[in-house]
């Protein structure tokens, strides 16, 4: 196991070099001018020369990216062009935001998707199967923002129970917190269990139709004990998987739920920072969130290991 | 237990602080604003913040006229190549330093010397700035510029604390200190913005409110949610179509002006070889032609609600610097045919119609296609997200370019970036000395007659083939809540607090 | 006991291949049998669209402006007087075509890959998964946004974006289930027995991983067509006045509370779309499992 481990870890050094290039290549590919769009409507044509100076803009891109290396090896992930501050200050305002988010969509998608999933599994093809499967349908098939925007008008709107929209740090009041971050944790979740929920059900039942499990049957163990601890237990390995692909996916990935929401995490800066060109912060959360995912990569190879032990070697 | 009593605490707090609650205004922003430092600042919505943190050399009012602020008054020499700035007397910054002469000489020179300085530019006529006495400033000129005053009673009259200024550098805009109505308390990047009242505001008599707080929320729709719902009391661009909603809402109002800037397309008359052999570029009638096609009035109606002011000008109908000679033409597809016919080009005229992205660009550009088939023209759209429509822009890869200015105070802010022949706003790059000349002119001279007969010149150029169809100018809409009284707006969208009160 | 069970001992049945057995059991199931009927009507809906909608989806008209749906206009009118259900009908080209052609491509270089990978192993697979983990790493949105602006704003290359962008995800699935599938028993049989590599890879790897890929492309065309949707949003999907589903999704926002029809259709195509797409996806992968019986 500790081979495995060491393994593993020397196989994200690799990976995070070729991710650190393949966000400098994105720039490159991204048309539009950092300089310019900094300037906005106040184009004067030297004090762009100058910005690109200052930020080496001006510089061939592998000249651009020793100096970006250099300076994040020695912990320094550049300044934003746009708003001033250090990315590393922006980085540790946003990773909590959208941790918690994340966190909590992941909470609500397990419980929804996993339950569904082998509820439907245990009756498959009967009404209750059916019902299950559209409602997963049914969260699937709703764009995030659509979905958002009805939930707003009714809870916050027409209603009046939640905050339409912002952040609330949970140290600074939880109650509040959890109001303003359920409905886009919901969005966010709500989407992801209706795929947990249809991995889940394939899962079980292929596990259900596998030998040992028609052996523990055929040894009389009660249908009870046979789902939970002979299917469920190799069933839930992909489950694990997507799982953690999915935590990876929605620290970075939540962009439309946190702009209806206006929640200020990772997915706003991100996707505000491409359009604005600010390159350092484009670079520096997606070093981080990509080092986050693979660490999340990681963990969900060795759950795979430690569920499934022929795989080890 | 504990959880109880804890509870209790929080349950006890929260009464307790609606008790003696503070006057709070929080504002919905449509963007999350830029750095926050006046000389490096660039973006519409920053001027917004500006508006409550850092007073200016001078201000408008709803007719557009200059009104005094940190200065009182101004006086320039016959030759024009002189300025001199009063201040008022006593007037303190955010923390506790005296705002006098050598300040504003300061500031304005932190302006022009500044690396990235976007202001440099807009007073770049001032060559030297001398502080006379600790309330007369003395700014002497290159040339006479006309206008100067307009510039300081924008972001470049903002003057900020030298102090804080020399100790901060360049990460001034991180904790800025002006001398507005309220001071900066502290920033959380795309969250929120958070102002306090300042106690040694010059105007502190008219200053109702403790606590501003910006927050930015792109989606309009839920920006006027949160106004709904109570958890803001003020947004900023609500969209023309949900006027009648918000008029019908008991608890909102509605503040409305005609904004400065204007919604116009950019025709490549001679940016590249592709302008230059474009259907625009081979002859000015082919301009006439699309103009005469459009029907601004069903333009307003379909994608304003006809909130919208049609204009074919840099500046609105309303404005003084209206050429009235040349009064918006009603819309004429035969006439459109005819000068297509005269200028011989085959129809129909391919046009490489580029669109920035945004929530409205999309179907006025779909409108003015539509329009546009009907006299010949086949519009191809091209949207695409805006930095990279800039780039296309600037390298001349279009023939039209869906584009709108925010608009200045003077209207030469308006025009001489975009038609004179090195304006850096010159996507078109029209070029004409004589449009220059009159450009020119109307920066020199001083007396307001003298400068509307040099733009007569520019309007009638810029009509017969400048590179820009002017379209319309668009509503600034601001909905409030009831508990707002005495809020009014200005042409230029800011929002300004002082003389607002609030109701608990 | 296993090994019997498992397709590669039944040669003898020379009659019934795997195929023509699948979709015997396919037809037996009724709701997969509406998605492929509801899947067909919208690809005919797609094909005959101009002999469907009524309207020009381009017309315009500005005394119709967002007005409710009626005996006229079905599902009501946008923002430009334009008829909703004619563009309702148009749109389901360029969401079929984003959907569908975009899985296309990242089925059709992911699962080769991830299957190469597998089963060579060695540096074959240290290397491919090194790329794809580092691909995933990469936010979904930021690639797509950066492949689509870079080849320029158009549907085709839209779907050249989402598609390159949901590849690493296949590759990823299609070794995940290789790396699982090649350790049983009836695997190693096969190869005990001498079977060659690209045969044990076709014959008994290919039919025990597609159900799984199955699933994952199902879910991965509502996922695409979403994407679509979130392009079209940025300026780098379908061109206007051409309608899709997500733009008018997207359009529809503004208007919210003035005019819900405009949201209400194009959100219930793109569900109708979705559902019979699981539907079919759902039957197939029972009809295609060879432990089903």
């Amino acid at each position: 196991m500790i081979a495995f481990l060491a393994r593993r870890l020397l196989q994200i050094i690799p990976t995070l070099i070729l991710v650190s290039v393949i966000i400098f290549l994105l720039q490159q590919l991204l048309p539009g001018d950092p300089a310019t769009v900094l300037a906005g409507e106040e184009r004067d044509p030297e004090v762009i020369a100058q910005i690109r100076q200052q930020y080496r803009l001006d510089q061939p891109l592998p000249v651009q990216y020793v100096y970006w290396i250099k300076g994040v090896l020695s912990g320094n992930l550049g300044e934003s062009m746009r708003l001033k501050e250090p990315v590393a200050r922006l980085v540790a305002q946003k990773f909590p935001v959208t941790l918690q988010l994340a966190l909590m969509a992941i909470v609500i998608s397990l419980s929804i998707g996993v339950t569904a999933g082998v509820v439907s599994a245990i009756y498959k093809n009967t009404a209750i199967d059916y019902t299950v499967n559209l409602l997963a349908l049914w969260g699937i098939s709703t764009p995030n923002f659509w979905l958002g925007i009805l939930l707003i008008s009714l809870f916050s709107v027409q209603l009046g129970w939640l905050p339409a929209s912002g952040y609330v740090s949970p140290f600074e009041d939880f109650w509040l917190s959890l109001k303003t971050t359920i409905m886009p944790a919901f969005v966010l979740g709500n989407s992801f269990a209706a795929v947990l929920m249809r991995h889940t059900r394939s899962a079980m039942l292929q596990a259900m139709a596998a030998d040992y499990v028609r052996t523990a049957r055929a040894k009389g163990l009660s249908e009870r004990v046979v789902v939970i601890k002979h299917a469920m237990r190799n069933a839930l390995t992909p489950v694990v998987t997507l799982g953690a692909l999915e935590l990876g996916t929605l620290l970075s990935g939540a962009v439309l739920t946190e702009q209806v929401f206006s929640i200020p995490g990772f997915g706003k800066l991100i996707v505000d920072s491409v359009f604005n060109r600010d390159y350092a912060v484009v670079q520096g959360v997606t070093l981080v969130t990509a080092t986050t995912y693979i660490l999340l990569n990681l963990f969900a190879d060795v759950a795979y290991v430690l569920i499934n032990p022929r795989l080890r070697g | 237990m504990i959880k109880k009593l804890a509870l209790a605490a929080v349950v006890l707090g929260a009464l307790s602080g609606a008790a003696v609650a503070e006057t709070v205004v929080r504002i919905g922003l449509a963007e999350d604003p830029d750095v926050l430092d006046p000389t490096l600042a660039r973006t519409y919505v920053g001027r917004l913040v500006f508006a409550s943190l850092c007073d200016k050399l001078f201000d408008i009012d709803e007719k557009q006229n200059i009104v005094p602020q940190l200065a009182l008054g101004h006086e320039t020499s016959a030759d024009g190549k002189t300025v001199t700035l009063k201040l008022r007397p006593g007037l303190k910054f955010h923390d506790g330093e005296a705002l006098d002469a050598e300040a504003v000489k300061f500031s304005l020179e932190r302006h022009l010397t500044m690396p990235g300085s976007f202001r440099k530019a807009e007073i770049s006529s001032v060559e030297k700035i001398d502080a006379v006495d600790p309330t007369t400033v003395k700014l002497s000129l290159k040339n006479p510029f006309a206008p100067l005053i307009a510039q300081l009673a924008d972001r470049a009259g903002m003057i900020v604390s030298p102090k804080a200024a020399k100790e901060a550098g360049d990460k001034f805009g991180l904790k800025p200190v002006c001398a507005g109505p309220f001071k900066f308390v502290e920033r959380v990047q795309q969250d929120r913005i958070v102002l306090e009242r300042f106690a040694d505001y010059w105007n502190k008599d008219n200053v109702f409110v403790d606590r501003v707080v910006f927050r930015p929320i792109s989606e309009s729709t839920v920006r006027l949610a949160n106004l709904k719902s109570g958890s803001l009391e003020l947004i900023e661009r609500a969209l023309a179509t949900d006027i009648k909603d918000i008029k019908s809402d008991a608890k909102l109002r509605l503040a409305t002006q005609i904004e400065m800037g204007y919604q116009g397309i950019t025709l490549n008359v001679g940016n590249s070889d592709n302008g230059k052999n474009g259907p625009f570029g081979k002859d000015p009638r082919v301009q006439q032609a699309l103009e005469a096609a459009i029907d601004r009035d069903a333009l307003n109606q379909v994608v304003y609600n006809g909130e919208a002011l049609p204009g074919n000008q840099w500046v609105s109908p309303n404005n003084a610097y209206y050429q009235q000679k040349f009064a918006l033409p009603k819309r004429d597809v035969a006439k459109a045919k005819q000068l297509l016919k005269d200028a011989g080009v085959a129809t129909p005229v391919v046009v490489d119609f580029l669109v920035p992205n945004g929530p409205d660009t999309r179907q006025l550009a779909e409108v003015v296609q539509a329009m546009a088939a009907e006299a010949g023209f086949d519009m191809k759209i091209r949207v695409t997200e805006f930095a990279t429509s800039l780039n296309e822009a600037e390298a001349g890869r279009y023939h039209a370019y869906l584009l709108s200015w925010s608009g200045r105070v003077d209207p030469d802010g308006n025009v001489f970036s975009f038609m004179s022949c090195t304006g850096p706003n010159n996507y078109a790059k029209y070029c004409s000395p004589e449009m220059d000349a009159a450009l020119a002119a109307a920066r020199i001279a001083s007396a307001p007659a003298e400068r509307k007969a040099a733009y007569e010149t520019v309007a009638q150029m810029a009509l017969a083939g400048g590179g820009i169809i002017y379209l319309y100018h668009r509503p600034v809409i601001i909905a409030h809540t009831v508990k707002l009284s005495g809020y009014k707006q200005l042409p230029d969208g800011l929002v300004r607090l002082t003389g607002v009160k609030v109701q608990q | 006991m296993t090994a019997l069970e498992t397709p590669h001992s039944e040669i003898d049945d020379t009659s019934d291949t795997p195929t023509r057995r699948a979709w015997r059991r396919l037809r037996r199931r009724k709701s997969a049998m509406l998605g492929l009927v509801i899947v067909a009507a919208l690809v005919a809906v797609a094909l005959l669209a101009p002999w469907i909608a009524p309207f020009d989806p381009a017309k315009q008209s500005y005394t119709m402006v967002r007005k409710a749906p009626s005996a006229l206009n079905w599902f009501g009118t946008d923002e430009s007087g334009r008829d909703l259900f004619s563009r309702v009908v148009f749109g389901a080209r360029a969401s079929l075509l984003a959907g569908l052609v975009s899985i296309a491509i990242a089925l059709g270089l992911g699962m080769p890959i991830g299957l190469l990978s597998a089963y060579r192993g060695g540096w074959t697979d240290t290397i491919v998964s090194r790329i794809t983990d580092a691909m995933l790493a990469v936010p979904f949105l930021i690639l797509a946004i950066a492949l689509a602006a870079f080849l320029g704003p158009s549907l085709s290359n839209a779907m050249i974006a989402i598609g390159v962008t949901s590849m690493p995800i296949f590759i990823r699935l299609t070794r995940g289930q290789v790396m699982a599938v090649k350790v049983e028993d009836y695997v190693e049989a096969a190869r005990a027995v001498g079977n060659p590599a690209y045969r044990i890879a076709f014959r008994h790897i290919l039919p025990n991983i597609m159900p799984a890929l199955l699933v994952q492309a199902t879910l991965s065309i509502a996922m695409a067509i979403i994407a679509e949707a979130s392009l079209s949003f940025l300026g780098l999907g379908q061109q206007p006045p051409a309608p899709s589903w997500g733009s008018m999704l997207n359009s529809a926002q503004r208007f919210l509370t003035q005019a819900p029809w405009m949201a209400i259709y194009p959100g219930l195509a793109i569900f109708l779309t979705v559902l019979s797409f699981n539907l079919l996806g759902d039957g197939l992968r029972d009809a295609l499992d060879p432990k089903e019986r």
